[in-house]
């Protein structure tokens, strides 16, 4: 199948009405002189959760990762990232700070290799948290909020590498919301799994949501339109249409996003 | 809120620890950067004052091989060819890289695939013994044992290119060995299952699939065991007989770059032309070492996988 040609200048993008917890204007990364996204401009209202979708390749894994710095040193990005009044693209920001506002969960889940307490409480000790009772509270807390906690409770001394890859990845996850961050950035983080953790790792974050502002990268868009509120359909590093979940799976307004929601291109 | 925004942009101790963190290693780097241009800019200098100050010729310098620069020659000047000696110098270092990979390559194949286990427990520490064994005494077993047997069977002296590349064989054996085993071992475990899926005999698997996928890693192996057997000065030096001649046989004395220069180091006086000269041995043993680096650098672009 061929892809057609579309007109990348002809999108839709909405503004999500309510309070907007992150907000991207006119972004361009350059990979080297290679440009993945092309002035990407989106609002991410707060406590919900958007979707990012597209074929592999279409700058959305890319975008993701410039909303807490992680493409420092990777690649070049422009334009400004709006992240409570501050810019947070600029050289002065204290990225370290920024982390721990805005964190990640990966594709695959990358544990370390120590216990699974460890795993959760040690980037709350780098960031000085001494008190025992509230590192013990705070495993319970995101191992809970993770659903994690009835697996794992009796056996958090052993190491986390004997978890399943479900489990891991949702260990990933308690291990982010340890440091309850703002935002939480997942990229494409079922895509390793099978149906079942998949289903639990989006429960979790159906529950998440309550307390957290979510942006998920997925290739699937079942996953999309399961979970998301909100999605941004991503074609070669243009976003093509922005808008709440339900219109943009029912009422596709763009071409290329509906031939790439019917599964006509790809 | 705004709590968060200050913190966002001041700095903190993480940001403080990053600076001073940059700092002690640019301090680091520049001291080794410093000390690298020194000695080459010593070595290339001291080198290069043979043709500058003592006007020999480049060509005679790589053309020739009469070497007597403390002595006039027949033509009123000294003699100063180093052919005989970068001659003997690349032929017992690719005879010994040659004659080392097969046995390489069959030892990190039996650790590697053959007999992990085993390998690891046996031939491991074998290997380690090997590289900890110093050159001295590599020299030492050359001169007692290796001689006496090339005098009985080939007759002459004993010494020459042949008991020096079967001293530096041994040398350069652990480091192609160590090398290539990271080689295979840097081979995704992905590849063994494809070829054995396929149908493939192990051997098959090994021989047209894992070899070829390390084939650059193995290649880098090579270079840098030559790497060691082009720099290996006291083994070679007890071994090769230091006769600046051009080797007529593999059992004829001769002198590579690196013996003529422990041999003749203690003899010569700084600024003359035989110490010049000297230097100027030291400078194409450098230029050398660059050219493997570069090679190995080359290798390294086409290798099949990222490691």
């Amino acid at each position: 199948m061929t892809q057609p040609d579309y007109n990348l200048d002809q999108h839709q993008i909405i503004v999500p009405p309510g309070e907007i917890a992150l907000e991207t204007k006119d972004v361009n990364v350059f990979y080297g002189k290679k440009q993945a996204t092309f002035d990407t401009s989106l609002a991410f209202p707060r406590f919900k959760i958007s979707a990012l979708i597209g074929a592999s390749g279409s700058g959305k894994s890319t975008f993701l990762r410039c909303l807490n710095r992680m493409n420092d040193g990777v690649a070049t990005v422009t334009g400004a990232i709006m992240y409570r009044d501050v810019n947070i693209n600029q050289k002065k920001l204290n990225v370290y700070v920024l982390r721990k506002n805005i964190g990640m969960v990966f594709q695959h889940p990358n544990p370390f290799a120590k216990t699974i307490r460890e795993n959760i409480q040690f980037a709350l000790k780098k960031h000085g948290v001494k008190d025992q009772t509230v590192l013990d509270q705070r495993v319970e807390q995101s191992l809970r909020a993770a659903a994690l906690w009835d697996e794992v409770k009796d056996k958090l001394d052993t190491s986390a590498l004997e978890l399943s890859g479900g489990q891991a990845q949702r260990l990933c996850i308690a291990r982010s919301i340890a440091m309850q961050p703002d935002i939480l950035l997942l990229d494409e983080p079922a895509s390793a799994l099978d149906p079942i953790s998949t289903a639990k790792i989006e429960e979790t974050l159906l529950e998440l949501k309550q307390k957290y502002t979510i942006i998920i990268v997925t290739h699937n868009m079942q996953q999309a339109a399961r979970v998301s509120d909100y999605t941004a359909f991503f074609h070669l590093g243009h976003v093509m249409e922005y808008k709440k979940t339900a219109d943009i799976f029912t009422r596709p307004q763009v071409k290329a996003t509906e031939d790439y929601i019917s599964g006509n291109f790809g | 809120m705004n709590e968060i925004k200050e913190k966002l942009l001041k700095p903190s101790k993480e940001t403080h620890q990053d600076q001073i963190g940059h700092l002690i290693s640019l301090v680091c780097i520049g001291f080794i950067g410093i000390l690298v241009v020194a000695i080459l800019f010593f070595i290339t200098t001291k080198g290069l004052a043979t043709f500058t100050t003592n006007h020999v010729s480049v060509i005679d310098f790589f053309a020739k091989s009469d070497w007597s620069p403390s002595q006039k020659g027949p033509n009123g000047k000294p003699e100063v060819g180093a052919l005989a000696m970068i001659v003997t110098s690349f032929a017992v270092t690719l005879l010994s890289a040659i004659l080392a990979t097969p046995f390489a390559i069959a030892m990190a194949l039996f650790m590697t695939e053959i007999a992990p286990k085993r390998g690891q427990k046996i031939l491991q520490p074998v290997i380690e013994l090997l590289v900890g064994i110093p050159s001295v005494v590599y020299g030492f077993i050359g001169l007692m044992v290796l001689i006496p047997m090339v005098r009985t069977v080939f007759g002459g002296t004993g010494s020459g290119i042949l008991p020096a590349t079967i001293v530096l064989f041994v040398m350069v054996l652990p480091t192609i060995t160590s090398m290539s085993v990271d080689a295979l071992k840097a081979v995704p475990r992905d590849y063994r299952s494809a070829a054995l899926s396929l149908g493939a005999t192990r051997w098959q698997m090994m021989y047209k699939v894992v070899l070829r996928a390390a084939t650059p890693g193995i290649l880098t192996a090579m270079i840098f065991g030559m790497a060691r057997a082009f720099g290996e000065a006291l083994a070679v030096q007890m071994v090769i007989g230091n006769a600046v001649l051009m080797p007529t046989s593999l059992t004829s004395p001769t002198a590579t770059l690196t013996s003529q220069l422990t041999t003749q180091m203690g003899n010569t006086i700084m600024g003359t032309l035989p110490n010049n000269a000297l230097w100027t041995l030291a400078l194409v043993l450098l230029v050398m070492s660059l050219v493997f680096n570069v090679i190995v650098k080359l290798i390294g672009k086409r290798s099949a996988f990222k490691k």
